[in-house]
């Protein structure tokens, strides 16, 4: 059997076509495409729900696609001991675990374990649980070339080595393949509620301060800001009933704001559509508030100093620079996920960073012929 | 002169007095860390003040082709500040200072060397502290528990280090100031961070850290629960788990192990009891109640015969000052004791704990048990005389038999102490050749010349010297301008 096919039209990556696609179903598939992708110098894109495969820089060339949607399901369940281990493929939505969560949140159907460790993405919860880095207890990686890896392991607690598994999440499949990884598990909480409270820009440096300064534990605060007009903050609790109910009174309380028990629509979503380019901003928390009132709409973890911005086309790479220029000034970063083409021509998508030269020296390691994602990453890694 | 007088020389002029240190008697206080039984006289010590000072001094080295240790206070348990005889040693202890305490920011950032429970004390005020608490948080530094990874009582909840550093300032092992993270989360580009938090010291040389502070919890709750046997305990472990709570802590003590700690401290744990659970649950104060209500009936159903709850902060601390001090206290029951730091899944806990008993018994070695059941990570101390011929060495063949045990059960030779020297022979075991190779291309990004902590972690380090098939050129993208 050929270890892999003729791509589509379909199979591109950011633009750039591939010429095959391969689906190994196995991590020893997977180990014998990319011995034989290296054998032909063959670069390589890995491809999980592609719900985000246009993040990063699109790639110098993709002449093979690996495809992870046979390399799915669940290895093992150690529902006592709380650990999952899932194969690279496994839509994050088609989890079942009685009682238990995997405390990612629930992108778009169709996004993949792999791909989001891959992206390092994590929504409104993180907050309380931590984000892929801090979940991702164990890994399974094939090296460019073909190579077997892994590290860390099935116990939460382990510092026998390296943790290689940080550095393969969020690498954006520079590295090499994931093919398995083992998560530490959450018991899925009684009961959670909701607390809103709309109000302008102005205003929500003091509000965030105030629920910080109560003992409410949230589970997420969120905020919703259109590019103009005023803006919604929603703060989830979660636990015990009684212990819920408590916590929501107190932040209705401190936020002159209503209860509930449903999300708002916008909850956990990006606040781009595909005409707009999308970037997250970070910033040190008591300078979130400098994020806001800055035109454009923004999203996100304010608890946690992670806002998503949706930049209209037109006049984009000013916008980009201005919003980057106020995030690195509260201590952050401003990186562009995604962006219509014609703007990311414009745009530098990630920014400055410090380290670049040894992120260079960690790439040039792994994989010394830059045959994987090559130019996707920071730096034109 | 040797390559070290000619370094020390040259280091004593460009750092100034004091900061060297090369008269043999001083040296030998820094001979061996926490783990005693492996003593190296250092070559050279060097006391830099600041990051500027480190960083010259790991250049010198690097000139020197010298190799050099990192120590912060020497607590570690795995010999990773053990030093090297041609070496230098770096230390941090006159790298003490708290930068900055931003509750408003809920990040403090210290030097290195800050002792761990300093920073809490800094954040106490605002409402705040450093949750990651290691048995040894009076003494130790933040710079050695970012290299260790530390843990502690409170992880189960909290996390590890790990969990609680955003940035830090490295020397690299090639003397270069480098930024890793930040102070606002998700730092674009590879997690360095990350990979640095944990390895001993063999990337290089934390000289500022930017870490989490948490928020003190509005109540805590700590229940004693005294068993039969360790297999209730371990039964009622994992019927709290079950049920959905994660403690804030869930230590257990067997019965060597509580005799050791009646011995030197009189904590007054229940007479008789094969097991005792310390669990502490700590949050909003109507959720840590119904909790605690739960959790005081899973470990009564689960053959808890007596059941003690704090009612005060003295009694809370005499709770603990049992399990704080009774790796101290095995002193008081056995000359010599070796501190094995394994782990398991915690639903293989009684099973183990049952097979170590077997193996105690074949060899006629004394191990008492003192873990955090919580996170199945077991420190079985085995008891020996050095006195008496052969103990020493049955005491290591038990030792390494519970580390096979561990892996046998899936899970890792060490939870939070590290490999070090100690146990770099043992990483074969748990890693094939090719995991550990894949680390060491980490450590020859960071590390190529191998001056940083050799002879750590890694039981054979390869060598840097193949030099990658660099990307075409032409192809630099606006990012690689800054
Ligand atoms: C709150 C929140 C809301 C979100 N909302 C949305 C949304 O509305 N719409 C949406 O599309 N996404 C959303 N996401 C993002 C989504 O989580 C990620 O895009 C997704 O996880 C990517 O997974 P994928 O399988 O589709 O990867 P792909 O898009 O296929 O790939 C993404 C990247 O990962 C790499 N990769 C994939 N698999 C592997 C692997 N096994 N090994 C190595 N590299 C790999 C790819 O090469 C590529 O660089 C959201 C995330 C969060 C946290
Ligand atoms: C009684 C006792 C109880 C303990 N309890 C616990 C516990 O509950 N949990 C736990 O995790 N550990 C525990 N330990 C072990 C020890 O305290 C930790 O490993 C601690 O993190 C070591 O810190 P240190 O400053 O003493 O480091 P050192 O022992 O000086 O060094 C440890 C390692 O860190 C490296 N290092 C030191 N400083 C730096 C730096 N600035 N940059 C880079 N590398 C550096 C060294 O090279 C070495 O490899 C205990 C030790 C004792 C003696």
């Amino acid at each position: 059997m050929a270890l892999w096919e003729a791509a589509t039209g379909e199979d591109t990556v950011a633009g750039v076509p591939a010429r095959f696609v391969a689906a190994p179903a196995s991590t020893e598939e997977a180990s014998e495409v990319l011995r034989a992708a290296a054998a032909d110098d063959l670069t390589v894109v890995v491809r999980g729900g592609a719900t985000k495969l246009d993040w990063g820089m699109p790639p110098r060339r993709a002449d093979l696609i690996v495809d992870t949607r046979h390399l799915t399901g669940v290895v093992e369940h150690a529902a006592g001991d709380l650990i999952v281990v899932l194969r690279a493929g496994t839509p994050l939505a088609s989890l079942d675990l009685p009682g238990q969560q995997l405390a990612l949140d629930l992108p778009l159907p169709g996004a993949t374990v792999g791909g989001t460790v891959a992206t390092n993405t994590s929504g409104p919860r993180r907050q309380a649980y931590g984000t892929v880095r801090d979940l991702l207890i164990g890994i399974t990686v094939v090296r460019p070339g073909g190579m077997v890896t892994r590290a860390g392991g099935k116990v939460v607690k382990n510092v026998a080595g390296y943790d290689l598994g940080k550095l393969y999440t969020g690498s954006y499949g520079t590295l090499g393949l994931i093919t398995e990884c083992a998560f530490r598990l959450h018991p899925r909480p009684a009961a959670q509620a909701v607390v809103l409270r709309t109000a302008p820009a102005a205003a929500i440096g003091a509000l965030l301060a105030a629920v910080r300064a109560e003992q409410v534990v949230p589970a997420a605060v969120e905020l919703d800001a259109p590019a103009q007009g005023p803006v919604t903050l929603a703060v989830l609790v979660e636990g015990t009933a009684i212990g819920v109910r408590d916590r929501a009174a107190t932040l209705a309380k401190v936020l002159d704001g209503e209860v509930t028990d449903t999300l708002p629509p916008w909850w956990g979503a990006y606040p781009w559509t595909g005409e707009e380019a999308g970037l997250k901003l970070t910033a040190a928390l008591s300078r979130v508030p400098d994020l806001l009132g800055c035109g454009v709409a923004l999203r996100g973890s304010a608890g946690t100093g992670v806002l998503y911005a949706a930049v209209p086309a037109e006049g984009a790479p000013t916008v980009v620079e201005r919003l980057r220029a106020t995030a690195i000034r509260a201590g952050g970063h401003g990186v562009v996920l995604t962006a219509p083409p014609p703007v990311r021509d414009q745009v530098d998508m990630w920014g400055p960073m410090p380290g670049l030269a040894l992120m260079r020296r960690v790439k040039d390691q792994f994989d010394p012929a830059h045959a994987f994602a090559p130019g996707r990453f920071v730096g034109g890694i | 002169m040797t390559a070290l007088e000619r370094l020390a020389t040259g280091l004593r002029s460009a750092l100034g007095a004091g900061r060297v240190i090369s008269d043999r008697q001083e040296l030998r206080t820094y001979e061996c860390d926490g783990l005693a039984h492996y003593k190296v006289t250092p070559g050279l010590v060097v006391l830099p003040r600041d990051a500027a000072e480190c960083a010259r001094t790991v250049k010198a080295c690097v000139e020197a082709g010298v190799p050099f240790v990192a120590r912060g206070s020497g607590t570690g348990l795995s010999g990773g500040a053990l030093p090297h005889a041609d070496g230098v040693l770096i230390v941090t202890s006159k790298m003490r200072t708290i930068i900055e305490v931003a509750p408003d920011d809920e990040r403090a950032v210290v030097e290195p060397g800050v002792i761990n429970l300093h920073v809490t004390h800094a954040a106490t005020p605002a409402g705040y502290y450093y949750a990651p608490d290691p048995s040894s948080q009076q003494i130790c530094s933040i710079g050695g528990n970012v290299a260790e990874n530390s843990g502690g009582a409170h992880c189960l909840k909290y996390g590890f280090t790990t969990n609680h550093v955003i940035g830090a300032q490295i020397v690299t092992p090639e003397g270069d100031l480098v930024e890793l993270g930040g102070r606002a989360p998700d730092s674009p580009g590879y997690d360095l961070l990350g990979a640095f938090v944990g390895s001993e010291g063999t990337l290089g040389i934390a000289t500022r850290v930017t870490v989490r502070l948490t928020r003190l919890p509005e109540t805590v709750r700590t229940l004693l629960a005294a068993f039969r046997t360790t297999d209730e305990a371990g039964a009622a472990t994992s019927a709290i788990i079950a049920a959905g709570v994660v403690p804030a802590a869930v230590e257990m003590m067997d019965a060597l192990a509580i005799e050791a700690a009646e011995a030197a401290v009189a904590c007054g744990y229940p007479a008789g009891a094969g097991a005792v659970l310390i669990v502490e649950l700590d949050g909003p104060r109507a959720e840590v109640e119904a909790q605690f209500e739960q959790v005081t009936a899973l470990c009564d159903g689960n053959g808890a015969f007596e059941l003690r709850i704090a009612a005060d902060p003295a009694e809370r601390a005499l709770f603990w000052k049992g399990r704080k001090s009774a790796f101290a206290a095995v002193g008081r029951i056995s000359p010599d004791y070796i501190v094995q730091d394994g782990v398991i899944p915690r639903t293989a806990l009684p099973e183990v704990l049952r097979r170590i008993g077997e193996v105690s018994r074949a060899h006629g070695v004394r191990v008492a048990n003192v873990f955090h059941a919580g996170d199945g990570n077991l420190h079985p101390l085995v008891l020996f005389d050095d006195g008496v011929p052969g103990e020493a060495d049955r005491a290591e063949e038990v030792s390494g038999a519970i580390i096979d045990l561990c892996i046998e059960y899936g899970g890792s030779i060490t939870g939070e102490h590290g490999v070090g020297m100690d146990k770099a022979k043992y990483m074969p075991r748990m890693f094939t050749d090719d995991d550990l190779e894949t680390m060491q291309l980490l450590r020859c990004a960071f590390d190529p010349a191998g001056l940083a902590n050799p002879g750590k972690v890694f039981p054979t380090p390869r060598l840097c010297g193949e030099v990658p098939r660099r990307h075409k050129a032409g192809e630099t993208t606006p990012a690689e301008l800054f």
